[in-house]
Formats: C-alpha cells, sequence, structure tokens
C-alpha cells in the first residue's frame, strides 16, 4: 500500500475537512501550556479558544434553501 | 459507578450506537440486495480487527505519562469532537443535509443491485461490508481508545461499545430495515458537544491547566459548550439562506 495514501487517509480521519479546528484545538492547548508555565491560572483558556474557532468556522454558513421554505411554511 | 466512569460509559455508549447505525444500513442493504454469508463475512473480519487494535494499543496508551496522555489524546479528541459538533450545528441550522438512513439505504441497495452477480463467493458484498464497519468502527476504536486511556479503563469503554453495537444489532433484527427512527442527528449533536468538552477539559489539564472542583467542573463545561452551540445553531439559521442571498 503506497505511504503517501495512508498518511492522507490519517489525516482525513483526524484532521477531517476543516483543517481549522485541528489547528484550534493546538493553539488552544499549546496557549494553555504557555501560560500555565508563567504560573497564571489558565482552565479558561482552551474553551474560549475553541468554541471561538468552531464560530468562526461557521461565518458564512447558511441555512440551504429547502430548509429555509421549510421552516417559513 | 462514578460519575467519571458513567460520563465515560455513556459518550462511548452514545458515539459507538450511531456509528453502528450507519454501519448496519450499509450492511443490511447489501445483504438485502446480494449475498447475506458474503456481507456478514466482511462484518466479521472487521470486527476482528478492530478488536485486535484496541486489544492491541488499549494497554501501550496506558503506559504512556498520565500527562503527556492526557494532551495528546485531549488534543484529539478535542480535534475530532469540534469536528462531529461543526457539521451537527450545520445539519441543526438547516446549512447541511440532515443524516437520512433510509435515502443511503435506498443508494447503497441501488449501487449493490448495478454490480452483477457473483458466482460463488460475492466480493463485493464482502468488501463494502468490510470497509463500511471498518471505517465507522475506527471512529468508534479511536474514542473507546482515547476516553478509556485517559480514565484507565479502556474495558469499561469496550463494554460501553459492545452494548451499543448489540443494542443497534438487536433493533435491526427486530426490525429489518434501516433505523430511520433513530434519533442519529440529536445523538450526534450530543456525542459531539460530549467530545469538545472531554477533549478541552484533558487537553487543558495535560497541559498544567487547574480546573476549579478537578472533575467536578466537566459538568459546567458541558453544559457551557451546548449553550454555545445551541446559539450558534440560532445564529445559522436565522441568517438569510442560500437562495435569499442569491436573489
Amino acid at each position: 500500500m503506497n505511504p503517501r495514501r495512508i498518511l492522507d487517509a490519517i489525516w482525513d480521519f483526524v484532521v477531517g475537512d476543516d483543517p481549522r479546528l485541528a489547528l484550534a484545538a493546538l493553539v488552544a492547548i499549546g496557549l494553555t501550556a504557555v501560560v500555565c508555565a508563567l504560573g497564571l491560572s489558565a482552565w479558561w483558556l482552551a474553551p474560549l479558544i475553541a468554541l471561538g474557532a468552531l464560530r468562526w468556522t461557521l461565518r458564512g454558513a447558511r441555512p440551504s434553501a429547502t430548509s429555509a421554505s421549510k421552516t417559513s411554511s | 459507578m462514578s460519575g467519571a466512569e458513567l460520563s465515560l460509559a455513556l459518550s462511548v455508549f452514545l458515539a459507538c450506537a450511531v456509528e453502528a447505525v450507519e454501519a448496519f444500513t450499509i450492511v443490511l442493504a447489501v445483504g438485502t440486495t446480494r449475498d447475506w454469508p458474503a456481507a456478514l463475512a466482511g462484518t466479521g473480519v472487521a470486527t476482528l480487527v478492530l478488536a485486535v487494535l484496541v486489544a492491541a494499543l488499549g494497554p501501550a496508551l496506558t503506559v504512556l505519562p498520565i500527562g503527556v496522555l492526557r494532551v495528546v489524546v485531549g488534543g484529539l479528541l478535542l480535534t475530532f469532537g469540534l469536528q462531529w459538533l461543526r457539521k451537527a450545528i450545520l445539519r441543526a441550522a438547516g446549512a447541511k443535509d440532515k443524516h437520512d438512513e433510509e435515502a443511503i439505504f435506498a443508494t447503497e441497495r441501488a449501487e449493490a443491485a448495478a454490480i452483477p452477480a457473483a458466482a460463488g463467493f460475492d466480493g463485493y458484498a464482502f468488501a463494502i461490508s468490510f470497509k463500511a464497519v471498518l471505517l465507522e468502527g475506527l471512529e468508534v476504536a479511536f474514542i473507546v481508545l482515547t476516553f478509556g486511556a485517559n480514565q484507565h479503563n479502556v474495558g469499561l469503554a469496550a463494554a460501553a461499545a459492545a452494548l451499543a453495537v448489540l443494542a443497534v444489532l438487536g433493533a435491526g433484527l427486530v426490525l429489518r430495515a434501516p433505523l430511520a427512527r433513530v434519533p442519529e442527528n440529536g445523538m450526534k449533536f450530543t456525542v459531539g458537544v460530549l467530545l469538545t468538552s472531554f477533549g478541552i477539559f484533558w487537553g487543558a489539564e495535560g497541559a498544567g491547566a487547574d480546573w476549579p472542583g478537578g472533575e467536578a467542573s466537566l459538568a459546567p463545561l458541558v453544559a457551557v459548550v451546548l449553550v454555545a452551540a445551541l446559539a450558534m445553531v440560532a445564529e445559522v439559521r436565522g441568517r438569510a439562506s442560500v437562495a435569499e442571498v442569491a436573489t
């Protein structure tokens, strides 16, 4: 089996179709580690970054035409 | 059973049930259209591969230092959870088609019927069933290993997964039809919330954060993630539709 295909399959499995969310997870945990290393309280940081990133990735999303017509009737 | 163990079992059960329903639909379509022995053989081999994977990786993961385990597993769970939650929010807001087991069943049946019948062992039926169970099962194995390793209780996680599979199989055997009435989209939303919450909790803890009240923070965290996700559904739903923007 082609090693490149295996790596692609693992990437698709873990990262999925939106790499921004994987990056957000990395940043959330990484920044938490940095702030903790500075001796500060950091439990609030990961939820803020994760949920903020999630909202950011939904910025352009809109209901489809069929969904909107069902809800309005 | 402690609160943490109950959360573990519930999360794994729900996630596994969702994946089992999806795999069941495909195996049912292939089995009814083509050849049951081949479809069941594919299912059995895939299940064996998954069991070996969990049995091999489970003990290997638990020997890692707990801090390293929490960061890596927390990060992976958070990534996974955010993906699930994003798709669930889009479905709930009408921005993505909801998962429809009956439609998938019909499509899979049509595709299976289009392939000429095989003389002897039906390799197509075997391959499709094997692939479906393996792919859906990999997500289950991932969740069993991550949840189980973090709580040092892979056995409980595996048991919850097995119970979910048996429940879905039992329902499927009784109905002999796609499990269209299972509230799959609602379950995916719930699983997305739980995976995201646990990912945040364990990832941050592994990175050195001290949660107020320790594990007692988990329930409020789940509530925050749930409320935030529901707010995002409302926000997306409230936007002008794709057609309204185009006109």
